[in-house]
């Protein structure tokens, strides 16, 4: 159960990585679910994908690339939905499978990339070195203090946007200030679970959250928890059976989101049968 | 507290520049109570929105509470009509309660005694200290409505905005939102409702009746009359006891 973990360096480097995008999509997720705010996290997911294709032709960091991407989805939705009477989701859609398309192209006209692709989209969880660590560190502690520092307007949010603005704050500005937390997470997560894989961890422990607790901040936790039991086996299942490392901690929590539906509906049940 | 809530000069409501309500020209007093009474896309809950700040005047000159609209929104409580995630949030009720003081309080300040003792006054007020660590995912609409009304009492607003506050109630709920509402404007807040609620209307100081523009207003008892239902709703009203009753259906105002 452990050894795959004491004996090899490069298993400890994936658990401690995972462990870091366990923690910071917790946070990050549990406003996703909260909000409804999965599309935009599934075409953020996507839309990184030219960005850092581009920046691999041209030689550039990836992570400047994905940035760019999400930067361009973020702000091309808002264009969209300003300059016509088109729906949010109507945006995202559009700017989602342009990007990704957009990004297919780039990769399939450069014989350098075909390969890249898989680790783009699936990440290179073993393949974690000490800077990707460090990145990931950073994200972490940036997405808590803009947690911590926006609380309660961020709460009011997830509840109500009408209150957020009769309380005096700037609905908006904390609206765009969640939707930046979420590309952040996207794209330090990308390169260790990929731009598909970390929209699992986004949703999934952070459903599991929203299934359990009474509360936020209770939520967070049990989205923490999923997220870094996830990982855990999750590794220890791709160093066992060779799996893809992770697809394999993204499936564990899927299950444990499923795992945890069927409990609570069973309790439901039994507690409605006994009153 | 100022003893002027509400100053309107030929103010115009609406979306997108597009006037649903014009020619308001109003003057609501601390602890008065006003009734919007109008049929549905009248243009109340425009108003009332406009009034919260919610939505820019479409023409017209309006002051809250002395000041800006902007400025003033730590004075102002406002109960929207919908609530979309109540079903959803992992909330207590009482933690739906205490986000009414947020904006009390420093962004790094912990709860105060004070804070406390209201938000559990509010609760106690609308009868539901019991529900307090209660998810409100698990309450009904009706318990809900009920943690949305002590939200906005524990806001210790001067002016409370309420977008069909006894929606879903049932009759002990009225009972207590009554009772809340004596409360607020013995306290010396003013209280604006839309509503389609003509007992609750005629409880108010006063009643707005509006289609498009005001068609009428000032107390109950002499707004309310069958001509001025007619060209509200558009159909012969006439107000039985707390019932409108139809007598006439006509189209043509």
């Amino acid at each position: 159960m452990i050894d795959p973990f004491l004996n090899n360096g490069f298993m400890q480097r994936a658990l401690f990585a995972g462990i870091l995008v366990s923690l910071t999509c917790a946070v990050v997720g549990t406003y996703v679910v909260l909000r409804g705010m999965a599309f935009i996290g599934d075409a953020l997911a996507h839309g990184v994908l030219p960005g850092v294709a581009m920046a691999t032709i041209l030689g550039l960091p990836t992570m400047l690339g994905a940035a760019v991407g999400a930067v361009v989805m973020i702000g091309g939705v808002g264009l969209i939905t300003a300059r016509s009477k088109l729906s949010n989701d109507t945006a995202i859609g559009l700017l989602f499978i342009g990007l990704l398309a957009l990004g297919v192209v780039l990769v399939s006209s450069s014989d350098s990339l075909t390969g890249d692709l898989e680790a783009i989209l699936f990440g290179q969880f073993l393949g974690v070195d000490a800077t990707d660590l460090l990145v990931q560190t950073i994200a972490l502690l940036a997405v808590c203090a803009i947690s911590l520092y926006s609380a309660r307007p961020f709460l009011l949010l997830c509840f109500d946007i009408d209150l957020v603005r009769t309380m005096g704050y700037k609905a908006q500005w904390y609206h765009r200030l969640m939707l930046l937390m979420i590309a952040a997470t996207v794209v330090v997560s990308f390169q260790t679970v990929g731009s598909l894989l970390v929209f699992g961890m986004l949703l999934a422990p952070a459903g599991v959250g929203a299934l359990l607790a009474r509360r936020i901040g209770s939520m967070m936790l049990w989205a923490a928890g999923t997220g870094v039991l996830s990982t855990y086996f999750g590794l220890l299942a791709s160093y066992h059976f060779s799996w893809a490392a992770g697809a394999s901690v993204v499936l564990t929590a899927v299950a444990i989101f499923f795992l945890t539906l069927v409990f609570v509906s069973v309790r439901k049940s039994l507690t409605s049968a006994s009153a | 507290m100022t003893n002027t809530a509400v100053v309107a000069r030929r103010l115009a409501v609406g979306y997108g520049g597009r006037a649903v309500l014009s020619g308001i020209d109003a003057y609501l007093k601390a602890g008065g109570s006003t009734a919007l009474v109008g049929s549905n896309g009248s243009g109340k809950s425009t108003l009332l929105k406009t009034l919260a700040g919610l939505l820019p005047p479409v023409s017209g000159a309006l002051e809250i509470m002395g000041g800006a609209v902007t400025e003033m929104s730590h004075k102002v409580a406002y109960l929207s009509q919908f609530h979309p995630n109540g079903f959803v949030l992992p909330l207590c009720a009482v933690d739906v309660v205490r986000m009414a003081r947020y904006d009390q309080r420093g962004r790094w300040a912990r709860r105060s005694q004070t804070d406390d003792a209201i938000v559990a006054e509010s609760m106690d007020m609308m009868k539901i200290s019991n529900l307090g660590d209660i998810p409100l995912r698990d309450l009904s609409g009706g318990q809900q409505q009920r943690v949305y009304l002590a939200q906005v009492l524990a806001r210790r607003a001067g002016l409370l905005l309420l977008d069909e506050p006894t929606a879903g109630l049932d009759a002990p709920g009225r009972a207590a939102y009554t009772e809340a509402m004596v409360f607020e404007r013995e306290r010396g807040a003013a209280i604006v409702t839309a509503t389609h609620d003509v007992a609750e209307a005629s409880t108010c100081d006063r009643v707005l009746l509006v289609a498009g523009r005001i068609v009428a207003d000032g107390p109950p008892a002499i707004v309310m009359t069958p001509e001025n239902l007619l060209e509200t709703f558009g159909i012969g009203l006439t107000k039985v006891g707390d019932h409108l009753v139809v007598t006439e259906h006509h189209h043509d105002h």
